[in-house]
């Protein structure tokens, strides 16, 4: 058989980063994507991967543009925002409980 | 709780983004749309010819999912179970 031999481990015990995320699990969170994203929403489901299902999410997307005559940088923002969405872990950078001044 | 006759849109890492009724999907998260169309389809203009794709996994940023057919409750207990019992094995 191809059994799991994981060992048993208590339901509630943190002792790995993965716990942590798993005490996340129906909370608003914080992640950090490549390419300078943003995602603010509540974490339904996640894996292994860092794969995760989010709902009510908030997309911010970080750009940089240059102005070619005076060289100065412009940071702008761009938001988007879907009701449910699945993210594809290879993307994620890191995941966190919000900013304490709110989602 | 299966997604699959749904209507989705996939979001690519090349910023592509396609919308269509999700036929299949496999173990690497491959993904098959029927029926699709493409989103900003005058700045995407490559697939207007196109009816069905695959799309395959790695290339994937997001799957934006109606809300209505997720089953919020039932996902999270299968988080917690797999934080568990995990399917893909930690990392050595």
């Amino acid at each position: 058989m191809t059994e799991e031999t994981t060992p048993v481990v208590e339901p509630n015990a943190v002792e790995e980063p993965l716990d942590l995320v798993r005490l996340s699990l129906d909370e608003r969170i914080y992640v950090k994507l490549r390419g300078d994203r943003e995602l603010r929403g509540k974490l339904h489901a996640y894996d292994g991967h860092l794969n995760m299902i989010l709902g009510d999410v908030e997309e911010t997307i970080t750009v940089v543009e240059i102005n070619e005559e005076t060289e100065e940088e412009v940071i702008r923002t761009i938001k988007n925002t879907a009701e449910m969405l699945f993210v594809r872990g290879d993307g994620v950078i890191l995941v966190s409980p919000p900013s304490r001044t709110g989602v | 709780m299966t997604l699959i006759g749904q209507q989705v849109t996939v979001e690519l890492k090349n910023d592509l983004a396609i919308t269509g009724i999700l036929v299949s999907v496999d173990q690497f998260l491959n993904i098959k749309l029927d029926d699709i169309h493409v989103v900003e389809e005058q700045k995407y203009p490559h697939m207007m010819a196109v009816k069905n794709c695959f799309i395959r996994g790695s290339v994937v940023r997001y799957v934006k999912l109606p809300a209505s057919a997720v089953d919020t409750a039932l996902l999270q207990d299968a988080a917690r179970r797999e934080a568990q019992q995990p399917t893909v094995p930690a990392p050595r």
